[in-house]
């Protein structure tokens, strides 16, 4: 069983700040990293590996610089990886870049495929059940637990909601999102680490897969950002030193500006 | 292509979820700017009586289909059934509550119709045209994004629970309820539901909690209180490491870098210090507010509003605040 | 040229491990004098103890770089784990790797590079510390074996280690004694472990006295030639000194790091101590010292990377400014941090208590200093 891992690599949201003067995203210096849902994609893919001796290979769409989280995924055991990268991607939304990946998977070739829920820069969930829709293959979105029974070639997930869960049996091809939490991602090894700089990255540019140019990057893409902006930081002013009634009413008050009372 | 905004209704066990209706109330605002109508897509089995209490919450028109191959949640057979709806009426715009489902369905539907769909959104503006301006956060809540859907329709969204607000409950408002039927190919992908269990989650999850009442060692004797004052206010107790250390909650409470990454929509810092490790924890919050005797504890600089004094003082005063309110 | 992926990728991997693994617990480490296993068991899985074998003898194929790296990371959160890897590795691995025979290699290092063995070295006896060679441990030989009497003292890692290199005397004529080096295993008949030490600091890691009564030790296991004992045990903790002086590094870049967020967080007189003239001036004092020490630990790494003769110079050297260093920087740590730095609420008291050591085990800073000038004077 060939699976195809998806990932992609994020700024370390939890490391960024908000410059106080000029009240912009400060993403100087913040570590890129793999994407913490995505990684929890590729321990369970990597599971299967172990327990069925399945092919793991990981995607990746991004700038060139992207091949380091590709470099860990095969320190942390992953076969082959992939690199989809081009000019021509650039500004995609997550219509486009369902689009581009799925057209990329066609030509890395999959059982199945497993990705994360959602990346912390974007935070949509819409890549994965986009790719699967391009594919035609079905989904199963926030899956807490994988395993496969190669013979009837049927996939058994554990899917999480609000307030309960499904156990879903797919037979054939799919695609699954996986939430992190769901396993503990397994370190790089030593050996894997040593490995993986004698294996190459089979780069995939626009060139290399059927994709209608019409449908890609930033003119491709349906959504449009018009505007980008950060919370205004009203933070280090409001300090106040009232008696406990006053006080009550101020928390009040703000907490019945967020509708939360 | 008409001006209408669709809603999905979201319905689990036939009981329409809130955020529902909060959307239909959003898009009761939204058809006020651009014309059109509010319409229910109400998708199911033997849910075609749900459809009155749509219309009760502010829709002009719900569009009921009622399947029964529709009797649990599929992503294929639902999609088929919502895609059906919005291919034979082409809204002008169609939200989704940001649930596990809406999250599911809507990134289907918006790939097989081919348009943008904006997830997540806290806030959402119409101009005449009907032209949606959707506003979501990105980069953990850090910064915010406006987005606009300009050349494809419909513009679809999801909308975060708790954000919109709902319109007044209304049994005499006056509604269309239409049948469509769709015809669903249940065949179509091998996915079968082997068992579905609901859940009444025993294990406490901070991480998951939109309040957080979160206590420092400061409160350590305070611990009822702590616990009644986040009941009133219908939040989760969250502690310090100090706290964990002194044995007053196990560590699955714990918010830090040793503990758990939250972000509720309000974290209420009680008596806490502020240390880097607890803050880094907790800094992604949507507000925080922070109480606490020395002026000069470090979690002042991160709290949006911060207030100097006792928090057992404080927190009777709030619950009557809160109640008062309610 | 390609970019070279490796280091960044495996600084990433030991940062991601130190801090996960080994910081929460060094408190409970340290408190409980318990040796942590479970540690020890995760760095095996993931290849650590194997890292400088190459892959023919079943290691990982890695370099002393990620080696030392790797001691530097763990000390930085717990001086007791850094030491089980600089001993296991420094003082038994690579003294296999440097002077075993091949099938000496194809026996212990498969086993020691899993982790499933765990290494340690002996040559400090009661009256032969600092004076290496007033050796009593005797080895006599036999047809096809040697039997060994004596004892070892302070030995590292003794107890869960399986593989010793062992030094013991196999002639002596009146003043000059010829020394030969040993593999022994712990499960050998009459190879008992002794005394348990109670320490100051790195007090999770195993400290203790091995006793060897008629222990049968078959030829094969002579590593080296007969009589290349003391060359061996020389060039041995060479290495070692790398492993000590990366130990120590790691103790005081903790010890700054931790030193760094308390000052910013820290109030006096109404505002952050880090906006006093002394703090500053101090973190300036303690940063320059880690600095330098990184520089020298490098400088011995890559020396023993290349097999370069200056190596004996340069780790006593390295190890010599490091250690010194790490004591300065706790120190400073602890002072900085006032009352509360000298409470074991904060991890400087335990990294003060740690750094001691650095400046004593593997050859002293008087050793050093010796090795040092007399290279100097021999020129």
């Amino acid at each position: 069983m060939r699976i195809a891992v998806c990932i992609k690599q994020v700024p370390n949201t939890t490391e960024i700040k908000i410059d106080p003067v000029t009240n912009t995203l400060k993403r100087d210096g913040v570590p890129s990293i793999m994407n913490p849902d995505d990684k929890a994609a590729l321990e369970s893919a990597l599971v299967l590996k172990d327990k069925y001796n399945a092919e793991v290979v990981v995607v990746t769409m991004g700038p060139p610089q992207a091949e380091l989280i590709l470099r860990e995924a095969m320190s942390m055991g992953a076969d082959e990886a992939f690199l989809v990268t081009d000019r021509a991607f650039a500004g995609s939304d997550t219509w486009a870049t369902s689009t581009i990946l799925a057209a990329a998977l066609k030509k890395v070739g999959y059982d199945i495929i497993i990705g994360g829920r959602q990346a912390i820069d974007g935070d949509t969930a819409q890549v994965g059940p986009q790719i699967a829709e391009h594919l035609d293959i079905p989904q199963v979105t926030y899956v807490v637990e994988i395993d496969i029974d190669e013979k009837n070639n049927v996939c058994r997930v554990k899917k999480e909601f609000e307030d309960r869960y499904q156990i879903v049996e797919v037979k054939g091809k799919a695609l699954f999102t996986v939430l992190s939490g769901m396993n503990e991602p397994r370190y790089m090894l030593v050996g894997g680490i040593v490995d993986q700089e004698e294996k190459a990255i089979t780069v995939i540019t626009v060139n290399d897969i059927e994709v209608d140019r019409g449908n890609i990057g930033l003119l491709g893409s349906p959504t449009k950002v018009k505007s980008s902006f950060s919370k205004t930081v009203d933070s280090n002013k409001e300090l106040i030193e009232l008696s406990p009634q006053e006080a009550a009413k101020v928390i009040a008050d703000k907490l019945a500006e967020k509708h939360i009372i | 292509m008409s001006k209408d905004i669709f809603v999905y209704i979201e319905q689990r066990d036939r009981v329409i979820q809130n955020v529902s209706f909060e959307l239909i109330g959003e898009a009761r605002r939204l058809v006020a700017v651009s014309g059109g109508n509010v319409c229910g897509v109400l998708v199911g089995n033997n849910i075609a009586s749900l459809a009155k209490e749509v219309v009760a919450n502010g829709a002009d028109k719900v569009f009921v289909v009622d399947n029964k191959e529709l009797e649990y949640y599929t992503t294929e057979c639902y999609a088929q059934a919502v895609t059906a709806v919005v291919r034979k009426h082409s809204p002008n715009a169609m939200l989704f509550g940001a649930s596990t489902i809406g999250r599911d369905l809507a990134p289907r539907i918006s790939a097989r119709v081919h348009t943008g769909l904006t997830a997540d959104c806290t806030d959402l503006k119409i101009d005449e045209e009907g032209n949606l301006f959707m506003t979501r956060p990105a980069f953990g809540g850090s910064l915010f994004a406006t987005i606009a859907c300009p050349d494809h329709r419909p513009q679809m969204s999801t909308v975060r629970p708790g954000v919109m607000k709902k319109v007044e409950y209304d049994t005499n408002r006056a509604g269309e309820i239409i049948t469509e039927d769709v015809a669903i190919d249940a065949t179509k992908f091998a996915v079968k539901i082997v068992e579905e269990v609901k859940e009444t989650k025993a294990a406490v999850k901070i991480e998951d909690s939109k309040i957080l009442v979160s206590m420092g060692r400061g409160l350590e004797n305070n611990l009822a209180q702590v616990k009644n004052f986040a009941t009133v206010i219908g939040g989760t107790v969250s502690c310090s490491r100090a706290v964990v250390d002194a044995g007053v909650w196990k560590s699955d409470r714990q918010v830090g870098q040793t503990g758990k990454t939250v972000r509720p929509d309000v974290y209420f810092a009680m008596g806490i210090s502020g240390a880097v490790q607890h803050i880094a924890g907790m800094d992604g919050s949507d507000l925080i507010i922070a109480i606490n005797k020395d002026k000069t504890a470090a979690i002042f600089n991160t709290a949006h509003l911060g207030i100097v004094g006792d928090a057992t003082a404080i927190m009777p005063e709030l619950e009557k605040e809160i109640l008062a309110r309610k | 040229m390609s970019k070279v992926y490796k280091y960044d990728l495996f600084n990433q991997m030991i940062e991601e491990f130190a801090l996960r693994e080994v910081k929460p617990i060094a408190e409970e480490v340290d408190e409980e004098e318990r040796f942590p296993t479970e540690t020890v068991a995760k760095m095996s899985k993931i290849g650590l103890m194997g890292t400088i074998v190459p892959k023919q003898y079943g290691g990982m194929g890695g370099d002393y770089q990620m080696y030392v790296k790797a001691v530097a990371e763990l000390s930085k959160h717990c001086g007791t784990t850094g030491v089980i890897l600089s001993a296991h590795m420094s003082l038994c691995v690579a003294p296999i790797l440097d002077f075993g025979t091949e099938e000496q290699k194809m026996r212990y290092l498969p086993r020691m590079s899993t982790g499933e063995w765990i290494g340690a070295f002996g040559l400090t006896e009661p009256n032969a510390g600092t004076d290496a060679s007033n050796q009593q441990t005797i080895a006599v030989e036999h047809d096809d074996h040697w039997v060994i009497n004596g004892s070892k003292i302070f030995i590292t890692n003794a107890g869960y280690a399986e593989v010793y290199v062992i030094v013991a005397v196999t002639a002596r004529e009146g003043r000059k004694v010829e020394m030969t080096t040993f593999l022994m295993e712990a499960s050998m008949p009459g190879f008992t472990i002794g005394k348990k030490e109670k320490k100051m600091g790195i007090r999770g890691s195993s400290t203790c006295e091995l006793i060897f009564k008629d222990v049968i030790v078959p030829k094969e296991n002579m590593l080296g030639k007969r009589g290349e004992g003391f060359k061996i045990a020389m060039k041995t903790l060479d290495g070692g000194r790398i492993g000590i002086a990366a130990q120590a590094l790691g103790l005081a870049e903790g010890a700054l790091n931790e030193t760094v967020s308390y000052v910013k967080e820290r109030k006096q007189f109404g505002r952050p101590i880090a906006q006093l003239q002394n703090t500053q001036f101090t973190l300036a004092d303690m940063s320059v010292r880690v600095e330098a020490s990184r520089l020298l630990v490098e400088r011995a790494m890559n020396a023993k990377q290349n097999k370069d003769r200056a190596l004996s110079v340069y780790a006593a050297e390295a190890k010599l400014f490091a250690s010194e260093t790490a004591s300065y920087v706790t120190s400073k740590a602890v002072q900085l941090h006032g009352g509360y730095g000298y409470t074991r609420e904060y991890p400087v008291e335990r990294m003060m208590r740690d750094a001691k050591i650095t400046e004593i085990y593997e050859g002293t800073s008087e050793v050093q200093k010796m090795v040092i000038s007399g290279a100097l004077l021999k020129k």
